[in-house]
């Protein structure tokens, strides 16, 4: 056994730490009012290579796997960049890894240098208005058409859908009208001529908007078929696990640079003469959050180093992902408690993060879903859907 | 076109510093990392490599305890190797022994067509290294360089003054120190940085550059006293009765910065 961190990642820390440091959470805080999508940031982490860190080098990538991208993404998120920071870069950084694994050559060829120098933004379209935990109802239709395809249908929630050119589709293309066989996977361009979208307002994040997209008889070449017709939903299983991790680690970032805050701020705020730290009251959800975060953190390194391992990763996965969300809502419920009313000011940045935990408990997968899986896959307890 | 740029390692003023209360000095015992006042020269060099469209950038610093963090942030920047003094012996070095060690080791990389300074350290503010380094290497010295350019084997800046800038013109090789904010230094990129990591940086000693370190006891100069600085005074509160800027007119007056 052996604990000793390596180096690289210090300086992986270090290096995006500085990229960061020049959007201070004013930065963030405006994008997420003026619901802008963070442009300079983006760029600046394009510049460096470190969207482009876990694409294969031999496509321009930096050739690492999940466990550098995962300290990319909690270094991001603990700068106070939080959701509004990952989410503009995340889908970039991993979204196309079914691409790598599945992927014809002329896709990779095509897309994954440019991905690896961060000037290609990708969506991610399964979401349906119902079709979310159940991903075997999705009714967007693919229908051949020659050598293309052509698509139809409705997916909500699609993630930056607005500034990507290109949206990884899942839609169905076989016979029957649900189950998980006969689903497959496009990477197909957002024509604006044949998909509309809106985005949805929303509660936070507001940075990067989700949107509700509406394909009307977009063409698809051939080639842009991921990997095997029917094949689509195995192949996004693929990348499920590693998702999972890197929102892990954006979920623990953020609950760090909420408890900073809260702890700062208790050893500053003077209430009945003393500071409202000396308080267990104060004092002992924030101390239960830094172990929530530190526990759930090395459970995400397990999963990461198991992924790159090639082990399977399914248990350590669901289980950093269930954690992690926890302690990082914890840790940002508790840093607003900690403010008292100035956590619900904006001024304090402490009610932003707050809002941003919330969301990892939801998506891209919820809570009860991870538990499920634990609950059948690790436990071997019967199936309750 | 090949360069070297003078690189300071200091503590990270992100971090409090503490002063060593025997020697009225900074404690550097911890990691250290790239003076930003010296991220503009390396920037500088590179462009003026890129710009001449071959060459290298190299980096020379003396620090103590081995300390090489702040030298591999220049080398993830982009400088190809460096040279590191670092000798317990050089403890409490002035400035002149100091440049001195910087000479040696422009010397042992074989000199350069241009050694490039910061104007002053984040942490020392001596500022008067450069222009020593220069005087040593018997090398034209220009000081607070704002704008570089090689044109036609020499070199042209605009330099810093009071009231502008003078454009000055100058053979090389030569030495120049440039003012902070004058480029704007890259981030290292993920590649940068790992490859930072099997640059060459040879360590040598005081000895080894036939420099003589004397130490705190030799030191030409001296830090006789820290004192606290005084509190300020409350500044002058004007309301604004709508002829305020007359009144903030004559204050800039008074102090003759118009
Ligand atoms: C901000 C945001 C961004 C998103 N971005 C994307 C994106 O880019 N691309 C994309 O495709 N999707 C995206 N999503 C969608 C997200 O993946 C889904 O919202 C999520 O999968 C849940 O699906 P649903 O909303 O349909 O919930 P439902 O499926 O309606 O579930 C509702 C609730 O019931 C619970 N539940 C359902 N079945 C069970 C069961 N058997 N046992 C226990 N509990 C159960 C669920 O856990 C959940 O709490 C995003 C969502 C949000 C909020």
């Amino acid at each position: 056994m052996d604990f000793e961190q390596d180096p690289d990642l210090e300086l992986i820390r270090e290096a995006v730490g500085a990229i960061c440091a020049g959007f201070p959470d004013d930065y963030w805080s405006a994008c997420d009012r003026e619901h802008r999508f963070p442009w300079e940031f983006y760029e600046r982490m394009a510049a460096g290579g470190w969207i482009g860190i876990a694409i294969p080098e031999e496509y321009g990538g930096g050739g690492r796997g999940i466990v550098e991208a995962v300290t990319v993404m909690r270094t991001v998120a603990a700068s106070g960049a939080a959701m509004n920071g990952c989410s503009a870069i995340h889908l970039t950084v991993f979204g196309l890894n079914p691409v790598v694994v599945f992927g014809n050559d002329r896709l990779k060829q095509t897309f994954l240098p440019r991905a690896a120098a961060g000037d290609l933004h990708v969506a991610f379209g399964v979401t349906e208005p119902d079709a979310g935990t159940d991903t075997s109802r999705i009714t967007t239709r693919a229908t051949r058409d020659g050598d293309n395809w052509r698509i139809n249908g409705r997916k909500i929630w699609t993630s930056k859908a607005l500034e990507s050119e290109v949206v990884l589709l899942l839609a169905r293309t076989g016979e029957a009208a649900t189950g998980f066989d006969g689903l497959s996977l496009f990477l197909a361009d957002l024509d604006p001529a044949r998909v509309q979208i809106s985005p949805i307002p929303k509660l936070g994040r507001n940075a990067v908007a989700s949107c509700e997209v509406v394909y009307e008889d977009l063409e698809v070449e051939g080639w842009r078929l991921v990997g095997e017709e029917g094949k689509g939903f195995r192949h996004i299983l693929h990348g499920l696990n590693p998702e999972r991790i890197l929102l892990a680690g954006e979920a623990i970032g953020i609950g760090e640079v909420a408890l900073q805050r809260a702890v700062a701020y208790a050893g500053e705020r003077e209430v009945f003469g003393r500071p409202i730290g000396a308080n267990q009251a104060i004092s002992h959800p924030l101390a239960r959050a830094h172990v929530g975060l530190h526990a759930a953190w090395l459970q995400t390194m397990e999963a990461a180093w198991r992924y790159d391992q090639g082990l399977e990763c399914g248990e350590a996965a669901n289980s950093a992902k269930y954690l992690a969300a926890e302690a990082s809502f914890a840790a940002a419920d508790a840093a607003v408690q900690t403010h008292g009313g100035m956590g619900y000011a904006t001024e304090y940045h402490v009610e932003r993060y707050w809002r941003e935990s919330r969301l990892q408990k939801l998506a891209p997968v919820s809570q009860e879903m991870t538990l499920n899986y634990v609950a059948q896959q690790v436990l071997g307890l019967p199936r309750s859907y | 076109m090949n360069v070297i740029v003078c690189v300071k390692q200091i503590p990270d003023p992100a971090s409090p510093g503490e002063l060593d209360p025997s020697t009225n000095q900074l404690k550097r015992d911890g990691k250290l990392i790239l003076d930003e006042s010296d991220s503009y020269g390396v920037e500088m060099a590179l462009q003026l490599v890129d710009a001449a469209g071959g060459g290298e950038v190299s980096i020379i610093s003396m620090a103590p305890n081995g300390e090489m963090s702040g030298m591999r942030t220049a080398l993830a920047m982009g400088a190809v190797k460096g040279v590191l003094v670092s000798d317990p012996a050089l403890a409490g070095s002035d400035a002149l022994t100091t440049a001195k060690v910087l000479a040696g080791a422009v010397q042992t990389l074989g000199g350069a067509d241009l050694v490039i300074a910061g104007t002053e350290s984040s942490d020392g503010y001596t500022g008067t290294v450069p222009e020593q380094m220069a005087e040593l290497l018997g090398l034209p010295s220009v000081t607070f360089a704002k704008s570089v350019k090689v044109d036609g084997g020499a070199l042209k800046v605009s330099r810093q003054t009071e009231e502008g800038f003078d454009e000055v013109t100058c053979p090389l090789p030569a030495l120049i120190s440039v003012t902070a904010g004058v480029v704007e230094p890259r981030y290292p990129s993920f590649k940068g940085i790992m490859a930072a990591k099997s640059k060459p940086v040879d360590t040598k000693t005081a000895a080894d550059l036939g420099v003589t370190a004397a130490g705190w006891a030799g030191a030409q100069q001296a830090i006789v006293e820290v004192a606290q600085a005084a509190a300020r005074q409350a500044g002058e509160v004007i309301e604004d009765d709508g002829e305020t800027f007359n009144k903030i007119v004559e204050f800039l007056d008074g102090l003759k910065v118009i």
